[in-house]
């Protein structure tokens, strides 16, 4: 019953987004007649939110019961895994997923349908019209081509289990986090859309689109790193970003948001960027769909693809051509009846937002294109790999100018401004940004470029993000304000990581006996024993080193290589020691014939400042975020509180607007 | 970022008995260990994070516990050892597996537009920059 129920309530939510996409349509074509058809709009977007996540709880339900009569469950579940990795694989699958994805949607829909009173009512379904069109691609999809609720004809005996390497904490909530980033850029997509449609494109629209880019975008940002993290411990050999597909795959929508969020602030705070904001709102939308097409159609066989299923790869490619392909008609149709805005100058904060909109879109459009052109090239029978190489110098070229124009931006004044005003607080920055480059090239001679110039810039942009606060009340300053340096500061952070780890670290490969003792860099390292363990479902070798730095005190640290047995399959568990100034990463292989052991070690100085500083990247987003939400509650109640007084005091005449 | 799942499926397959991983010889000497100079165990890595492991997926064969991509850091390492050009071992291993295999794209008739994508967009955003910036109104009013 409890199947049933599930997918009942699913159809019962599509009929509902059916219903708000007809009322909005009839509101907006049919004029004064049809007004009264609006009413219905809201109440059917609010409805389907608290439906739908009661049909993706009955699925969870139906996991933690392990229900073996149910396919999803019989196929992706076993009786004898850990309960977190019961309820975690409720999504750690196809059908489980797009039904979270759905769920994070409506809930969104019914959140935006009941709080979101700033805009022209008009726009506002026009807006919740969108937002059933996209629900409804993804509702049939659900329905038509990935039912979770599936039944099978007899029960089996026991399920096939979840694959081990998703059997981890981090990944347990990995893909919850990158959908709800996801989702969140179709709702800044349905305001576009909105704004398109009803030529509403101005400073509201941008302040009611702002807040779901901001959420998201943190999302995406909290997604990226934790997936990048758990790649670095979890495949056990000390890489923390390999260009895979199913990574650019989560990079493409984080880029075009990051360039979303800075023109929306643009237009928000300046009314400038009017059409670059629709823009990047239906390009950003699009690349979380082009992210979802690449890692569920199949088209990449990896842990993501859990399903390689052509007809459900070609129902996502409909669904892209017709969002993207319709939303881009609608834009060329409509664009040239939308007016830039205002005007400013070269040398201004707008500028510099526009220069880093750019530079984003390119990169993105290089991470696209070296993502799809192996895919082309299949087309003609030639397998080609598109990879770091490619990748790193092109997306530098790009990156160092922004990074760059970054340091400078938020320095600038809105409108005009000239770089007399803020040269003398460059200064610092710039020097020690030549200093460190001086410095390095002195004392690591063979220093690569690019991780040169990324420890350099990253000394430069962590001082140069600062700046903004110079000379504030550092109590007034807005939130919003720190957020923006926070986020910039953390960039800097993680850009540091990023450079000293590729400039820096050290590998030992080694076959130890028991006794032994390894150096690699500041740490010497002793293979004090190697013995059996057991856990719920696997069993393992851990080894057990003494590792000191610098002779200092000893820590101890236990790696280990698992076997599965549902699915059969070996994974490596590395052990980290992390110090102020690196990590030290160890990694225990097979036994050789000799009798000794092989071991990976790696000493990666300032490797944890990446995800830090993603941490702090995504600390400022949530800042900005908190201050944006603040700032239009506080605006709401002035408003408020004006009618109020209106109405005790009916006397006309003008009332002041409340200031921005 | 998940690419090991399909070296390791292979592995858990050809080892029926995954426990006893101890009857597996290290399938070469350089696979495991490194060379004994510093210099050219630097170029020896730098090659293998651009070479694809064949049977995992999006993987270099320095990230890879498959045991062709240990043959493959075998072959690298003794290669290098022998003093070979780094670049000729590419050229060497793209004749026997195919372009797949090297994750720098050479330039050939059909892979020019990755080599053209960043001055295309290089032109497109000085064209875009310069467009916002010559349009400029009177100084003062909008």
């Amino acid at each position: 019953m409890i199947a049933e129920t599930g997918l009942a309530l699913l159809w019962f939510a599509a009929a509902l987004a059916l219903l708000q996409l007809f009322a909005s349509v009839m509101t907006l074509v049919g004029g004064q007649s049809e007004a009264e058809m609006g009413g219905v709009v809201r109440p059917a977007a609010i409805m389907q939110g608290p439906l739908v996540a009661l049909s993706f709880l009955m699925l969870m339900w139906l996991f933690i019961r392990t229900d073996l009569s149910v396919l999803l469950v019989a196929s992706n579940s076993h009786s004898a895994k850990p309960f977190i990795f019961k309820l975690a694989g409720t999504w750690g699958n196809h059908e489980g997923s797009m039904l979270l994805w759905v769920t994070v949607m409506a809930l969104s829909g019914s959140f935006v349908a009941l709080v979101e009173r700033r805009l022209p009512e008009r726009t506002m379904i026009a807006t919740l019209a969108a937002q059933a069109f996209v629900s409804l691609g993804f509702y049939a999809f659900l329905l038509f081509s990935s039912n979770p609720f599936e039944r099978l004809p007899t029960p089996v005996p026991e399920g096939n289990g979840l694959n081990p390497l998703l059997q981890d904490i981090g990944l347990a909530f990995h893909p919850p986090t990158l959908y709800i980033g996801y989702v969140g850029l179709s709702v800044a997509f349905s305001f576009a859309v909105g704004a398109l449609l009803t030529r509403e494109v101005g400073p509201a629209f941008a302040r009611a689109m702002r807040p779901w880019v901001l959420g998201s975008w943190i999302f995406l940002t909290i997604g990226i790193t934790a997936g990048s993290y758990w790649a670095y411990y979890e495949l056990g050999w000390g890489g923390w970003w390999f260009w895979d597909p199913v990574e650019n795959a989560s990079l493409m929508p984080w880029l075009a948001a990051t360039a979303l969020l800075h023109s929306a602030s643009v237009l928000a705070s300046r009314d400038a960027l009017r059409t670059w904001t629709i823009m990047l709102g239906v390009i950003a939308f699009s690349m979380s769909m082009v992210g979802t097409f690449l890692v569920r159609s199949g088209i990449l066989t990896s842990v993501h693809a859990f399903a390689v299923d052509p007809e459900r790869g070609s129902f996502i490619l409909a669904l892209l051509a017709i969002y993207i392909g319709g939303a881009l008609a609608l834009f060329g149709a409509r664009a040239s009846t939308v007016n830039e805005g205002k005007q400013f100058s070269l040398v201004s904060r707008e500028a510099g937002l526009v220069v880093n909109n750019v530079a984003l879109s390119a990169i993105l459009g290089i991470v696209l294109l070296g993502t799809l052109y192996p895919l082309l090239t299949e087309a003609f029978d030639t397998k080609v790999s598109v990879g770091p190489p490619y990748f790193n110098p092109v997306g530098a070229f790009f990156a160092i100018p922004m990074i760059v124009v970054m340091a400078v931006g938020p320095l600038l004044r809105w409108r005009r401004d000239s770089f007399d005003r803020i040269a003398k607080a460059l200064i610092l920055p710039a020097v020690l940004t030549a200093a460190v480059i001086v410095g390095a090239v002195v004392l690591a001679p063979g220093i690569r470029v690019l991780p040169l110039l990324g420890l350099a810039l990253s000394i430069g942009l962590g001082i140069a993000s600062l700046l903004p606060l110079l000379g504030r009340n550092l109590l007034r300053t807005p939130l919003a304000t720190w957020g923006m340096v926070v986020g910039h500061f953390g960039l800097a952070v993680a850009l540091f990581g990023m450079a000293s780890e590729s400039a820096f670290s050290t590998e030992k490969l080694v076959a130890a006996d028991i006794g032994d003792t390894v150096e690699v860099g500041p740490w010497t390292i002793e293979l004090a024993g190697i013995e059996p363990v057991a856990g719920p479902n696997w069993t393992a070798i851990e080894a057990n080193m003494i590792a000191r730095y610098e002779g200092g005190d000893p820590v101890s640290l236990h790696p280990q290589s698992r076997n599965f047995t549902q699915p059969p399959m070996t994974t490596s568990e590395s052990a980290l020691s992390t110090r102020w100034n690196g990590q030290l990463y160890a990694v225990v292989g097979e036994e050789g014939l000799d009798g000794r052991w092989q071991l990976r070690l790696w000493w990666k100085p300032f490797v944890p400042l990446i995800w830090i500083g993603g941490l702090i990247v995504a600390l400022g987003g949530a800042l900005a975020l908190i201050g944006r939400l603040l700032g239009d509650m506080r605006k709401a109640h002035q408003v408020r509180r004006i009618a109020e007084r209106r109405e005790e005091r009916p006397m006309g005449g003008a009332m002041p607007e409340p200031a921005e | 970022m998940s690419r090991i799942l399909a070296c390791l499926a292979l592995f858990a397959a050809m080892l029926s008995v995954p426990a006893a991983a101890q009857d597996q010889l290290p399938p070469a000497p350089y696979a495991y260990r490194q060379l004994e100079d510093p210099a050219q165990e630097q170029k020896a890595q730098d090659l293998m994070e651009t070479l694809r492991c064949l049977k995992c997926q999006s993987q270099s064969i320095a990230d890879s516990d498959a045991s062709m991509a240990g043959d493959m850091r075998n072959q690298v390492r003794l290669r290098i050892k022998a003093g070979e050009d780094p670049e000729a071992i590419r050229a060497w291993l793209v004749e026997r597996y195919g372009d797949y295999v090297s994750y720098k794209p050479e330039l050939t008739a059909l892979t020019w537009p990755l080599f053209a994508a960043p001055l295309v967009l290089l032109l497109l955003a000085l064209l875009l920059l310069r467009k916002r910036f010559t349009r400029r109104l009177p100084v003062g009013e909008e």
